[in-house]
């Protein structure tokens, strides 16, 4: 799979099996990710979240149709509805609003359930942006489920996470959760068209005050306390506030804009290489722990598992004992 | 590990304006498990045989209640198997004379719904259709 093939329709159907495979785990899947790996890590990667019905399918779409009318940058997008936790099944609907894209050879869009994760992502979707970003896609869009609380999975995802609010979401500063706001490079306040958008904005800008105050006075690294995991002493990034009207292209160009300067400060300050190697490290650890348990639990007899489990049961032991006595008796 | 979830786009093709049926079948496949990709009214053959590729659905369930469905299907049908997605099971909703759900079954769909349908039925035959694939 070279970038190009992929613009082609033959190309594009080969790589939505692929993401089939490594949405449902298999070992097709697993091989395609070890091979498209290296040819991984070059596109941008922007995180979309907020509350259910802020915008954010909208959003995408604008957001793509703009950059993809601007310059020659290809775009995909990952969409995530939540599964029912009851059926496993899902409704996703995310598409209806990206209409205007149908039809580019440069926009990919694909939709995923959440298959029983909470934090706003599928538990694959970090594979399934590896494979369009490998595919070559220059901008990959995600947009996460609408729950509205701390997503800190797309933060830990994405490069840029963009947080939508909308006036009227149950109201102001009640709506707009510390959680979210600490994961937000950019905030934007959609339907700029709606009553009540100066409130929003407002509590929106009173928030981010109370957690950037130092950083907005400018007074920090000046008065006597450093911050400990500073990068580099450059100018700290100061989430924008910007306010769009994604039925119509109002405040686009802003977003645009901010987007590619947030790209240029990560480069700049050295925090790109630095999330993205937490990310690797992330993902060695989880892997290393599963397998791990998993080789232990091959050569392990379930009976003697279970025997100890009893003790446990019966408050006979303790669960760290447990493990002890039985990571010394395999060994 | 997760199973294979069936994926099935559910499209409205041509002008009419109404999606109250589409939403019922959306919601009975979602309720027996599946992932259902819900695409909005007035869908052409290409947008429909594009998501179809971008989703990799294994069912593609077209609600028409214009009465083009003779133009219509077999235009979607084709439109989608063009693309490589050959294995893909076809349903269709709506008002369908008896003497069209011959031909639309010839040009490829596999079952045709008439009001009144019960949603069991729709639920085993996509799961059919599904594992044909
Ligand atoms: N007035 C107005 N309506 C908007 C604007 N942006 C989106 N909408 C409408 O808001 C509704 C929800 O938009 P979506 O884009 O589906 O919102 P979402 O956040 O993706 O929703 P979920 O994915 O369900 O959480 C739709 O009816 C949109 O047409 C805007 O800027 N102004
Ligand atoms: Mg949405």
């Amino acid at each position: 799979m070279k970038s190009l093939e992929v613009l082609s329709a033959a190309g594009k159907l080969a790589l939505s099996r692929l993401i089939s495979e490594v949405e449902n785990e298999t070992s097709a899947g697993r091989t395609a990710l070890d091979e498209c790996f290296s040819r991984s890590g070059k596109a941008h990667l922007i995180g979309v979240t907020g509350a259910p019905g802020t915008g954010k399918s909208s959003l995408v779409n604008r957001l793509a149709q703009l950059i993809r009318r601007e310059g020659n940058q290809t775009v995909a997008i990952v969409a995530i509805d939540p599964s029912s936790p009851f059926t496993g099944g899902a409704i996703l609907g995310d598409r209806v609003r990206m209409r205007d894209l149908s039809g580019d050879p440069g926009v990919f869009i694909r939709s995923m359930a959440s298959r029983g994760e909470l934090g706003g992502l599928a538990r694959t979707t970090a594979g399934v942006v590896q494979l369009l970003d490998a595919a070559g896609y220059d901008l990959i869009l995600i947009e996460t489920v609408g729950a509205g609380q701390s997503e800190v999975d797309i933060a830990r995802l994405a490069h840029t996470t963009i947080v939508v609010e909308s006036p009227g979401m149950g109201d102001d500063i009640q709506a707009i959760k510390a959680g979210i706001l600490e994961i937000a490079d950019i905030l934007v306040v959609n339907k700029a068209d709606r009553p009540g958008i100066e409130n929003t904005e407002r509590a929106l800008r009173a928030n981010l005050e109370l957690g950037y105050s130092h950083r907005v006075t400018g007074k920090a690294g000046h008065g006597g306390f450093t911050e400990e995991n500073k990068v580099v002493d450059a100018e700290e990034w100061v989430p924008p506030v910007i306010k769009t009207i994604a039925t119509e292209e109002s405040g686009f160009p802003e977003l645009i804009k901010a987007i590619v300067e947030h790209r240029s400060y990560l480069q700049k300050t050295g925090l790109l290489a630095q999330r993205e190697h937490e990310r690797l490290t992330d993902e060695f650890d989880h892997i290393l722990r599963h397998t791990l348990v998993q080789n232990w639990k091959a050569q392990t007899s379930d009976e003697h598992v279970q025997q100890i489990m009893d003790a446990v049961y019966k408050r006979k032991r303790s669960p760290a004992n447990a493990v002890e006595e039985l990571t010394r008796t395999s060994n | 590990m997760t199973d294979r979830k069936i994926r099935v786009l559910i499209a409205k093709p041509g002008l009419d304006g109404h999606d109250r049926g589409a939403k019922v079948i959306a919601r009975a496949l979602r309720d027996a498990g599946m992932e259902v990709i819900y695409t909005g009214l007035r869908q052409t053959p290409e947008m429909i045989a594009e998501a179809a590729v971008q989703e990799n659905v294994d069912v593609i369930g077209m609600s028409i209640l214009s009465g083009a469905h003779l133009v219509l299907v077999p235009k979607v049908i084709d439109t989608v198997r063009k693309t490589g997605l050959t294995e893909v099971g076809f349903f269709v909703g709506g008002i369908i004379p008896e003497e069209d759900v011959a031909v639309l079954k010839v040009a490829g769909v596999n079952a045709v719904y008439g009001p009144g349908t019960s949603t069991v039925t729709v639920i085993e035959d996509v799961k059919s259709f599904a594992h044909a694939a």
